[in-house]
């Protein structure tokens, strides 16, 4: 067997003459791309905010970057998962779930906006009871004033589903404002087109 | 020159981020082109009101200081 060998390719081809290349630089240069054109739209800028704690320390934050979001004509979205569904339980339900692991739950964490409590220095409420005093000291805006704006603001809250399912949840024990309940899939899709995102 | 304003908003008092939140609400009462001045004392919002107009693209059109009160005018987009 005898091998045969094709004449290769040069690796570089040779110099052209400068004339048709000019040509072919020319007509080689991509069509200018119709989305740059100055008077299409901005997009929206977008923030997703996971809202994981539940904690005055973190949910505070969280309301104060939505809240702020929105009032800036950013597109702002939070996913509101595990620990972070209890503050927007509606203030009349005291203790929810189906069965006893899920109503101890909301019986040691009461639910609802005005009862926080402090992921550090909670000091049985007295740490809570010291930060609201502060608070309206130096006029500062609470979670639950934060949150009325957010929702005028129109910030969407979606409550995860698998968190509802287990905690024993129902749609009607969230806040009104809430948006339709979905997963992670949703979650990661939302993170993803948006362009910041935050785990808090 | 003296600026025609069409609407107030008195934030003194109040902190992070309310007169932002108080000035959003405001300026969509206002037509584009329009006017709004924003009294504030929070210290923060020289920066924050600047950041704002950037991020919205409402122009920050005047801003001064007397005493602790900040003032801020700013047109509609």
């Amino acid at each position: 067997m005898t091998l045969t060998t094709t004449p290769t390719e040069l690796p570089i081809a040779p110099p052209a003459d400068p004339l048709a290349q000019a040509i072919a630089d020319v007509e080689g240069l991509p069509e200018p791309a119709p989305e740059l054109a100055t008077d299409q739209p901005v997009k929206t800028k977008e923030l997703v905010i996971v809202n994981w704690s539940g904690e005055l320390d973190k949910v505070w934050p969280v309301l104060i970057l939505s809240s702020t979001a929105a009032a800036s004509g950013v597109r702002c979205k939070v996913f509101v998962t595990f620990w972070g569904l209890l503050p927007f339980v509606k203030d009349q339900k005291r203790i929810v779930g189906d069965n006893w692991m899920q109503k101890m739950l909301t019986l040691m964490q009461r639910p609802g906006i005005d009862h926080l409590k402090l992921s550090k220095m909670n000091f049985l409420g007295m740490g809570p009871w010291m930060m609201g005093s502060l608070r309206k000291q130096y006029n500062v805006a609470s979670p639950r004033e934060l949150l009325e704006a957010a929702n005028a603001l129109g910030v969407e809250f979606i409550p995860c589903q698998m968190t509802m399912d287990m905690f024993g949840l129902k749609r009607e024990d969230l806040i009104d404002e809430m948006g339709e309940p979905a997963g992670a899939a949703t979650a990661i899709e939302i993170m993803t087109e948006a362009d910041a995102s935050l785990f808090i | 020159m003296t600026l025609q304003i069409t609407t107030q908003v008195d934030a003194r008092g109040l902190s992070c981020p309310m007169p932002i939140v108080k000035t959003a609400q405001a300026i969509k009462t206002i037509a584009s082109g329009d006017l709004i001045e924003v009294l504030a004392t929070d210290a923060g919002s020289v920066k924050d009101f600047a950041a704002w107009s950037r991020t919205t693209g409402n122009d920050l059109v005047e801003q001064s200081v007397d005493g602790s009160v900040y003032r801020f005018v700013l047109r509609r987009k």
